[in-house]
């Protein structure tokens, strides 16, 4: 796409946001609508699309994707007049009359960068929190799933207001030029990597950041406190349909590794590898229910992980690849040695390393000599080692005895810490994220308090050392004439 | 101890107080021993000190962070007349004021956080809906490890101790850098936090940009700087390489719109109090520039004068509840604004200069050109524009034609013209009918938008702004549904779109096959 092309379509933006029209609660809830209704319409040409890009099964693609924007822009829909009223906020005594009022106003102009692991959700998603929050929006989705790309820059004109939301195709070049513009807001979805070239580059403009990165997310699973055969059977299943289940393991959410202790690891194996069965059947690459790596580049990365001779020789179960197909069956390796390129980067692919431990309290230290990460699953029914998990370690969040789910719970805010990201997301806070919120404090002409005013003196220097007390008591006696100053 | 010898002369404090006191600086220096650099090397073994102090676990306890509380709360109670003294050193400042502006605000923000921190520690439940059903979740508030906070001259007490009264309550290690440009506030700071605070986790590091720059190379979990927007980007270009998030408290033209159905007399208090009275007009929240109606100006100004002179007598200059500038750049640069062609011929009160004293006269400027000096940066003086329109809407385009500021200000009694002023006028904060005292009320975010900042604080939003509120969900055995997982058949298709589309009644039907064939109904 043209630059210059680009450069118009921000001027046009700004020109939007300016006339006030984003402002107005009808007009978002029509824009809201509007997705609602592409999505509908167009939900079959979407599953295509996601296929086509990464062998996205449709159920896949109802639930991480389509499902997830609907569900997004109907609980937006259902709470946006409530979102967009003033919050109060109270004053003192001593400022009366005074009223305080937090009120929401949008930031302008938003820049949302999408990414290809989930290029449908990861870019509505935040587009729904930008126009609930009043802005206009310039989407750039990931180059890297490129029928999904092409699909929202020729649909969304179709159904959502051309002057308030654009879509930007392209790849480095486009983004690099996107970045050196200024925003109001800019909101990324993708590596670390590319996080920190954002934020260098929103620094010029004092531009404030969202950063939805990713990390090593660790599963622990505490097979001393779990043992009976439905229990045991649940944790392999989430295990299994959090690894595999979303893109293959290409999910910033998605387990990356697994820690579990000496004694059960054998166990664990053999039941993971009976659900990896059950789901992809004997040859997993006959499966239409697991997604494919997203392009070349990305399967000769995940290739490299188990080039080192020392990692391959820690395989316990798939391994197989098929290099026409870009293909790599769900593997799981046993113990690779810590410092490999395996266990220090974050995999995402379909490789799941597990980490053997003595006990499952070095759970805690072991997570904790690495950056945060994004989600930690600790599969466990100890109380105790629960309330630990949570006070010793940090991570953008904890999900316990299950997978992924998190995404989907519109009341807990969605982000990372550390190097898995900044700022947050979903329900509410997708509206606050695209948010500036203004303190607004308005009073009174009358009574007037003197004694703020030079000349000062003793008395004044008393009324306001009573007053920033809140010693009300003291101040009428002061005023009173029956106070010392 | 500060590197003088890097400062450029004009940051010097040694003209800006009176040669005795000037002289008995320059013996205590004398005395003290010999400068120690604070490089690279300095900053990466302080940080992993402190990170080893985060690491063991004390700063996260409910009882360490309320002792260093409470520790600052008697620092600020036994040491106040050091603290207003060193603010008089560095500033000019009038007690009365110091103890308004900072001594008072940093007792009551320490008090708050005290009271508040138990409620502030605990989870916030969360609810949970059909889609994770059954489940619970509540979202714990994490310290975010080993905190910066770089602080600026203008409130140097306040500015500094505040935001560590945030990380200290949300369980965080801190480096506390004061201005090097409040020297004597700055020299008081390092010491207190030493003989009152916790050295392992709590430290101060005084120097210029030397120092600055050596600690901005360090990762911290966190920045907070109050300061100017030019050296806010080089803070966030230096914190993006670590992926640290950011608080930024700029500045900007905070403009008060004046309206002329006002009760006149005590509008212009207000005004005078948020610009006079607040450091000289040397505050980020202070009156930058007033925009009245042509009608109303003349009144405007001549109330103005009344008041000015009402607090601080017929030679301002010798009042002692006025603050000087505080350095003679400053001066010189301010002197410049006032002189540009096209504004010195618009001076209509004050004008009056004295560069031994560093004093300027509270200064009006009527209708000085829109692309002067004055109108186009953040003044940060005594100056005040005035710049008058036809009609008061056409006021907001003024405004909105600069970059947001900290904060906005409108005098009037219209109902309608203040509704329109909040919702079209974008800023930080804004106060109708006064000025600066919202940023006093705790119950309400401080932070600035656009080139004026990003991030806030005070109260509990210092707390959350330190924190890392972390999502924690805990879910049960029992409820799994198998359609969650491969192989994907159509039933199961069929199910999801009913639970997505229609929540549990339409999952239910879809459970009887009841489901339409189509893409699933409109919700």
């Amino acid at each position: 796409m043209k630059m210059e092309r680009v450069d118009k379509e921000l001027a046009e933006l700004r020109h939007t946001f300016r006339s006030g029209k984003t402002r107005s609660l009808a007009w978002r809830e029509t824009q809201l609508k509007a997705l609602l209704d592409l999505v509908h319409d167009h939900q079959e040409t979407l599953f295509d699309a996601l296929h086509h890009d990464l062998g996205k099964h449709p159920v896949e693609s109802f639930r991480d994707e389509i499902g997830v924007v609907k569900k997004s822009a109907t609980h937006s829909l259902a709470h946006l007049k409530n979102w967009m009223k003033p919050r109060t906020g109270s004053i003192p005594l001593i400022f009366f009359p005074a009223s305080g009022k937090i009120v929401s106003e949008p930031f302008g102009v938003v820049l949302i960068i999408g990414s290809w692991n989930f290029p449908i959700s990861l870019v509505l998603d935040p587009l729904i929190g930008a126009i609930s929050a009043g802005n206009t929006v310039l989407v750039k989705p990931s180059e890297l799933a490129p029928l999904c790309s092409s699909f929202l820059l020729n649909t969304i004109p179709n159904y959502l207001d051309p002057t308030a939301i654009k879509v930007v195709e392209g790849g480095v070049e486009t983004s690099q030029h996107l970045l050196n513009q200024k925003w109001d807001k800019i909101f990324f979805t993708g590596s670390k990597a590319v996080g920190r070239i954002v934020l260098a580059a929103a620094a010029q403009h004092l531009t404030p950041v969202t950063l939805e990165l990713g990390g090593k997310c660790p599963a622990i699973v505490d097979l001393t406190s779990i043992s009976s055969h439905y229990d045991t059977r649940i944790v392999a299943k989430r295990i299994v349909g959090g690894k595999w289940g979303p893109c293959s393991g290409q999910a910033c959410i998605g387990v990356d590794y697994l820690l579990v202790e000496e004694k059960h690891a054998q166990f664990l194996i053999d039941l993971l590898k009976k659900y990896i069965r059950r789901f992809y059947g004997e040859h997993p690459k006959e499966s239409n229910s697991i997604c494919r790596i997203v392009n070349r580049r990305n399967f000769e990365r995940v290739q490299r992980l188990l080039k080192d001779p020392a990692v391959s020789a820690s395989i316990v179960a798939g391994g197989f690849i098929d290099e026409e197909r870009q293909f790599i069956d769900p593997t799981i390796l046993l113990n690779p040695p810590l410092d490999s390129e395996l266990m220090t980067e974050e995999i995402f692919g379909p490789l799941l390393p597990i980490i053997t431990l003595n006990d499952i309290g070095e759970s805690i230290e072991f997570i904790n000599s690495g950056p945060k990460p994004l989600t930690i699953y600790p599969f466990t029914k100890d109380e105790k080692l629960k309330k630990m998990i949570v006070s010793e370690t940090s991570s953008g969040g904890v999900t316990f005895n299950d997978t992924m789910v998190q995404f989907l719970c519109d009341s807990l805010p969605f982000g990372g810490v550390g190097e898995s990201g900044l700022g947050r997301y979903h329900g509410k806070y997708s509206f606050d994220t695209f948010s500036h919120e203004k303190a607004v404090m308005e009073r009174g002409f009358y009574p007037e308090l003197e004694p703020r005013y030079p000349p000062w003196n003793s008395f004044k220097l008393k009324f306001i050392q009573l007053a920033y007390n809140f010693d009300y008591f003291g101040l009428g006696l002061l005023l009173m004439g029956l106070k010392k100053h | 101890m500060i590197i003088l010898s890097l400062l450029p002369t004009s940051n010097r404090c040694s003209v800006t107080v009176p040669a005795v006191l000037w002289e008995e600086e320059e013996k205590k220096k004398k005395k003290q021993p010999q400068t120690v650099t604070f490089g690279s090397n300095e900053a990466s073994s302080m940080v992993k000190q402190l990170r080893q102090s985060f690491k063991s676990g004390k700063t996260k306890s409910y009882q360490w962070r309320v002792s260093q509380l409470k520790g600052i709360a008697k620092m600020v109670e036994e040491r106040e007349s050091d603290i207003v003294q060193a603010l008089y050193q560095d500033l000019s400042k009038p007690p009365l004021e110091a103890f308004v502006a900072e001594i008072s605000m940093a007792k009551s923000s320490c008090r708050e956080a005290i009271e508040g921190l138990q409620d502030w520690m605990k989870p916030e439940k969360a609810k949970t809906g059909i889609s994770t059903y059954p489940s619970t979740a509540e979202i714990v508030s994490d310290p975010l490890g080993v905190v910066l906070v770089i602080s600026t001259w203008n409130f140097p007490f306040l500015l500094s101790i505040d935001p560590v009264i945030g990380a200290i309550a949300a369980g965080n290690a801190v480096v506390l850098k004061p201005s090097e440009i409040a020297p004597a506030t700055s020299a008081l700071l390092s010491k207190l936090v030493k003989d009152y605070l916790d050295d392992s986790a709590v430290k101060v590091v005084e120097g210029a940009i030397p120092e600055t720059s050596a600690l901005l190379d360090q990762q911290w979990d966190k920045i907070l700087y109050t300061g100017s927007a030019r050296v806010g980007r080089i803070v966030m270009a230096a914190a993006a390489k670590h992926l640290t998030p950011v608080v930024l408290e700029l500045g900007g033209k905070c403009p008060a719109v004046v309206d002329s159905n006002v009760n006149l007399e005590v509008a212009v208090r207000r005004i005078i109090a948020g610009k006079w009275q607040c450091n000289n007009g040397q505050a980020c929240i202070g009156v930058d520039y007033i925009i009245t109606t042509k009608d109303f100006a003349p009144k405007l100004i001549e109330g103005l004068r009344k008041g000015i002179e009402e607090f601080f007598g017929k030679d301002p200059m010798e009042s002692k509840d006025i603050s000087r500038i505080v350095s003679p750049a400053q001066f010189k640069r301010l002197v410049g604004l006032l002189d540009e062609d096209n504004v010195s011929d618009k001076l209509v009160l004050g004008g009056r200069r004295d560069s031994t004293r560093l004093k300027i006269d509270p200064t009006i400027v009527l209708d000085p050109p829109q692309e002067s000096q004055i109108m186009q940066e953040e003044i940060f003086g005594p100056l005040l524009p005035i710049v008058t329109v036809g009609n008061l809407k056409e006021s907001f385009e003024v405004i909105n034609s600069k970059p947001k500021p900290l904060a906005a200000y409108l005098f009037t009694e219209d109902e309608q013209l203040k509704q329109d002023f909040v919702e079209n006028v974008p800023s930080g904060g804004m106060s109708i009918n006064d000025t600066i005292l919202h940023v006093t009320v705790h119950t309400m975010p401080f932070g600035g938008v656009g080139e004026s900042g990003m991030g806030s604080y005070h109260g509990k939003f210092s707390f959350d702004a330190f924190s890392h509120k972390k999502s924690v969900l805990y879910r049960s055995f029992s409820g799994d549904a198998s359609l969650r997982y491969p192989p994907y058949t159509p039933k199961k298709q069929m199910v999801m779109k009913g639970l997505m589309n229609g929540g549990l009644p339409g999952m239910l039907l879809a459970l009887l096959g009841w489901s339409s064939h189509n893409s699933g109904t409109k919700s």
